[in-house]
């Protein structure tokens, strides 16, 4: 345990707590792609879908604990680097550039990250309170997505996500020293695709609901 | 030859406990031929007739080989030119009728001593947790005795071609030393010679990194981008290998 502490107080172990829980959110990213596109399949097999991963009992409480814990310690940690960082340099300068190294993805972190936040916060809560009692998810999601403010904000909360993984896909392979100069193109490339897909895939279900 | 004349914008501090602000300068008749640092030496020379403070800044070789010299020029440390230190940035980058701002590194880890000079004695402080290899006193070793891949050598060398000029914190925008560290600590990790030490050195350096309140890295690349000696961010990947290496997969 002391040692957990020691390695969590250094900056290379903070780095590799986000860049370990980030890499579990992509994973889960995929995973919640892949179920909710069975949208497409229309409102029976979504409700199939949405009735066997509930059917999973326990398992999804599970899930749901470890997604709980992961975010609380990405959240945690990222805010205490954030504050660290504005600490870093107490006198700010007077004119600031960039070189090609800083990208809107990785200058936007701290905060994409806090958007995502109340996303989830939003997301989450409206699936609690939505009253699955008496109707279907699809139900839900219809109802949900006839409304195009929601539909503008979804779409724009789909975007930070991506912009978010444009930069921290890639970063989490450098922090974990995945870096050569032969195969770190590609993964940056993949970080970008991997982006492009979340934004595509998660952004087009309410369009494809709602219009 | 051709000349131009500029504006600076000069950051001014006497001391480190004074405030500071922005002093503007009148910079003519500038030779294209010079350095920035000679730039600099031209304005001085007429501050001091005129009686005033000339602009203190650190420099020391000049050819861009000693790391003494740096400051953020429009935002960019040693300049817009890439791969370069301020004394080698030329003139002639720099157009008829421009303004220049120039400010000194800004770090909590480096404070203003004056002007544009900046105390880096953290740097010190981080290559004395471990930036060395111990040897013991003895007969010398015959040389080419412990063999050396050709290819490793040279990635070696490229990162003990760090300069120590601290351009990679001030450019950081979170003021990490990573890309310091990172390439203090390749190039031993690197190295046989270096292999003995390699865990507790990471560890120490590190440490000491974290306590002189430097920012921490989130790759924003913007040190390799900035470094005058082009060290690739390929070396904090490596330092990071060697940090998990040592505090986590090691009894």
């Amino acid at each position: 345990m002391q040692l957990v502490l020691r390695i969590i107080r250094t900056s290379i172990g903070k780095k590799l707590l986000m860049a370990f829980t980030g890499l579990c959110f992509c994973c889960f990213l995929v995973i919640h792609l892949a179920g909710n596109l069975s949208v497409y399949g229309g409102a029976d097999t979504f409700n199939s879908y949405v009735n066997h991963l509930h059917s999973l009992g326990v398992l999804v409480h599970i899930a749901e604990l470890a997604l709980l814990v992961l975010a609380i310690v990405h959240i945690v940690t990222g805010t205490v680097l954030f504050i660290e960082n504005l600490r870093a340099r107490p006198v700010r300068y007077s004119v600031t550039r960039r070189s090609g190294g800083r990208t809107w993805g990785s200058a936007t972190m701290p905060y994409t990250g806090f958007l995502i936040l109340v996303f989830l916060v939003c997301h989450i809560s409206w699936f609690i309170y939505a009253g699955r009692e008496y109707q279907t998810v699809y139900q839900i999601l219809t109802g949900l997505f006839s409304n195009p403010v929601v539909i503008l904000l979804y779409c724009a909360a789909v975007l930070v996500v991506a912009l978010h993984i444009s930069h921290g896909f890639w970063s989490l392979f450098q922090t974990f020293g995945l870096n050569h100069n032969a195969y770190m193109p590609a993964i940056r490339a993949l970080g970008i695709i991997f982006a492009v897909i979340v934004a595509m895939g998660f952004g087009t279900i309410p369009l494809y609901l709602g219009l | 030859m051709k000349s131009i004349n500029l504006t600076l914008k000069v950051w001014r501090q006497e001391r480190g406990s004074d405030k500071g602000r922005f002093e503007t300068y009148d910079a003519t008749g500038i030779s294209t031929d010079m350095s920035f640092l000679e730039m600099l030496d031209v304005v001085n020379e007429r501050l001091t007739l005129e009686g005033k403070e000339p602009i203190a800044f650190d420099h020391d070789c000049r050819e861009g080989i000693c790391g003494m010299c740096g400051a953020m020029v429009n935002g960019y440390a040693h300049g817009h030119e890439s791969g370069t230190t301020l004394c080698q940035l030329h003139m002639r980058h720099f157009s008829d009728g421009d303004t220049i701002v120039i400010e000194p590194w800004r770090s909590r880890a480096f404070k203003v001593v004056k002007d544009l000079v900046v105390d880096r004695s953290a740097f010190d402080k981080i290559i004395q947790e471990g930036g060395y290899i111990s040897v013991n006193t003895g007969g010398a070793p015959d040389g080419n005795t412990i063999p050396v891949p050709q290819d490793v050598a040279e990635k070696a060398m490229d990162a003990a071609s760090c300069i120590g000029c601290g351009a990679c914190v001030a450019a950081c925008p979170n003021g990490s030393a990573m890309l310091f560290v990172g390439a203090k600590i390749s190039q031993f990790a690197l190295l046989p010679q270096g292999r003995p030490e390699a865990k507790d050195r990471v560890l120490a350096m590190l440490n000491m990194h974290d306590e002189l309140g430097f920012g921490n890295c989130s790759n924003e690349r913007e040190c390799e981008a900035r470094c005058p000696k082009n060290i690739s961010i390929v070396n904090i990947a490596r330092m990071n290998r060697e940090f998990i290496k040592a505090a986590l997969l090691s009894e």
